[in-house]
């Protein structure tokens, strides 16, 4: 997704590309372990998802083709489904809201010190995901200051925001926030300034120009930053387990718990591949629209 | 009333950059924190322990090591394989574009939940012994995209004038590519690899799936959260964080003072452009 990082203009492509075997000589050893590790292990794990169990021997698992494990899987397991497209949903919206403004400041505010800002973005992920995610326990604890702030409002429902659903969508906001960043950060910046001037020239009202010009050509980074924040954030397990209940828990924990703690490898691996499924239907989706050059 | 209209933008954009670094501040407080149980989550006393003693609790910095070792493996690899995919994909045409560019996409949006149990359920079929060797495969994996992301955007962006000045020049396409194609892209290359080292180092899930018994910083940090985590991994993640800080703000400041001086006019200077033409020069045949 060429999207995701700036990236300057391509004038050098095509004229200068050459057709001869050095360039299969350079693709093979890269794509050879892409297929051998990321291809193939799917394969893998659609048999892992229709094994059947071995009478008698928990964790032990016999190839077999047992469709059912998918129907039952789901029956038990559909409302962390549900949850995780949820949260991911709503912390998408807010990270969209928090991150157009930013994006836009950097893409046509700061001039030469864009580059900077774009450190600064990026910036906090060199330090821990766990311990960031961490510290929204300090952050977001009943004795802190957030919490009491929106209690003296009355406005949550358990009087607490620690260990409820409301932590757990704010740790997700928080945490895949730079995926929207710059995604948008990358399409504002393709705008030429002078469309805005242009519709400014022609008495549009601030928020006409924005509805009418800057809103429908940043749409490729809204697109783009909206697939890379949900997908992430849906099969996410570290903020639901850190911040959330047992109420909260989405179908990450599910997947984590049954392969590693209960054994119970092919319900796993049938939630693995429904989610990865509903995924490949929204890349692809993208994918007729945006076409695959630019993808990478 | 219209000051607070024009500097509203802002206004947001800053808190919006603060609310990014809230988490990180925390870190770093309770870095230097003595907690009063075994939760170090809220303030307590002021105390140089945990700095002073860094490697004071067992395992805290034996995983780190691994952490790191795991780190500089993949990132080679990875940087690596992906550059040379970059090249490919940049500068050669070939048959099966669509499908090679759809399986450098993919990894970037599969979740890591996905990819680690897809890649244990290999793993365990194949009956093949986790460890450091199945952490590393899973890392190099997920790196590759990334590294081929950053390489092919410097590709793109280079002035192709400077590869057709020096083959104008009777530079064959060996030393085109030593001494002016490769220098070029290298800060490129360097960025991809730094990219791909933090994602190793802060890599939980894909590993946590895959790591049979080794404990990397992550899964020590994952293990630590139940029982309460040590000061000392604040302190080290600290240092972690101020060290990629510094690193990428110099890289952005000397790449800043470049652009000046070539803004300025010094363009001969070869140091400045990025190519060696001294070294072209000397690898010339003399007529």
């Amino acid at each position: 997704m060429a999207a995701v990082l700036p990236s300057a203009g391509k004038q050098s492509q095509v004229s200068a590309q050459r057709k001869s075997r050095t360039g299969y000589f350079l693709l093979l050893p890269g794509m050879t372990w892409l297929a051998i590790f990321f291809a193939i292990p799917f394969v893998t794990l659609f048999m892992t998802s229709l094994q059947a169990p071995v009478a008698g021997k928990s964790g032990q698992y016999v190839p077999a083709f047992q469709v059912s494990n998918y129907p039952d899987a789901l029956a038990e397991y559909w409302p962390q489904f549900l949850r995780s497209f949820l949260y991911a949903g709503i912390a998408t919206g807010l990270a969209l809201l928090i991150a157009y403004p930013l994006a836009y400041f950097i893409a046509f505010k700061v001039g030469r010190w864009r580059a900077l800002m774009l450190v600064l973005v990026i910036a906090p992920s060199f330090a821990s995901f766990l311990l960031r995610t961490y510290a929204w326990k300090t952050i977001l604890s009943d004795e802190g200051f957030i919490t009491s702030f929106f209690n003296a409002l009355h406005l949550l429902p358990d009087d607490r925001i620690l260990n409820t659903s409301i932590a757990v969508v704010a740790g997700l906001t928080y945490n895949f926030l730079p995926f929207m960043i710059l995604p948008l950060y990358a399409a504002l910046e393709k705008i030429d300034p002078r469309l805005l001037e242009a519709s400014n020239d022609l008495y549009a009202s601030a928020f006409t120009t924005f509805r009418k010009i800057t809103w429908p050509l940043s749409l490729p980074g809204v697109v783009a930053g909206t697939l890379l924040t949900f997908i992430p954030a849906a099969g996410d397990y570290i903020n639901s387990e850190l911040l959330g209940s047992t109420q909260d828990r989405m179908i990450g924990n599910v997947i984590q718990t049954n392969f590693i703690e209960f054994r119970d490898y092919p319900t796993a691996s049938a939630l693995s591949f429904v989610l990865m499924a509903v995924i490949l239907v929204m890349v692809f989706t993208y994918i007729r629209r945006a076409g695959t050059e630019d993808l990478v | 009333m219209r000051w607070i209209k024009s500097k509203l933008l802002g206004v947001i954009a800053v808190l919006v950059l603060i609310y990014l670094f809230i988490p990180i501040a925390v870190v770093g407080t309770l870095s230097f924190n003595k907690p009063e149980g075994k939760y170090n989550t809220s303030w307590n006393q002021f105390s140089l322990d945990a700095w002073t003693n860094i490697c004071g609790v067992p395992g805290v910095c034996d995983s780190f090591m691994i952490s790191v070792r795991i780190g500089i493996i993949s990132t080679i690899f990875a940087t690596i394989l992906g550059t040379m995919i970059a090249f490919a994909l940049v500068r050669y045409r070939f048959r099966g574009r669509a499908t090679t560019n759809l399986l450098i996409f993919l990894p970037m949006t599969t979740p890591e939940v996905v990819m680690g149990a897809s890649l244990l359920a290999l793993f365990l079929n194949l009956r093949f012994p986790l460890g450091e060797t199945t952490i590393i495969i899973a890392h190099i994996m997920f790196t590759i995209s990334f590294v081929v992301v950053t390489v092919k955007a410097r590709l793109q962006g280079m002035d192709p004038r400077l590869e057709e000045a020096a083959r104008d020049l009777y530079a064959g396409p060996r030393a085109t590519f030593r001494y002016v194609t490769f220098p070029l892209v290298a800060p490129g290359i360097a960025g991809a690899a730094l990219l791909g080292f933090s994602l190793s180092f802060d890599d939980f899930i894909i590993s946590f799936f895959n790591a049979g018994t080794v404990v990397t910083f992550p899964i020590y940090i994952w293990g630590a959260a139940q029982r309460g985590i040590p000061v000392q991994v604040n302190a080290l993640a600290t240092l972690v964080f101020v060290v990629a800080l510094l690193i990428v703000l110099t890289s952005q400041f000397v790449s800043y003072r470049k652009r000046k001086a070539l803004e300025a006019g010094m363009h001969s200077d070869s140091a400045i452009v990025g190519a060696d033409v001294k070294g072209l020069e000397a690898a010339m045949p003399r007529s």
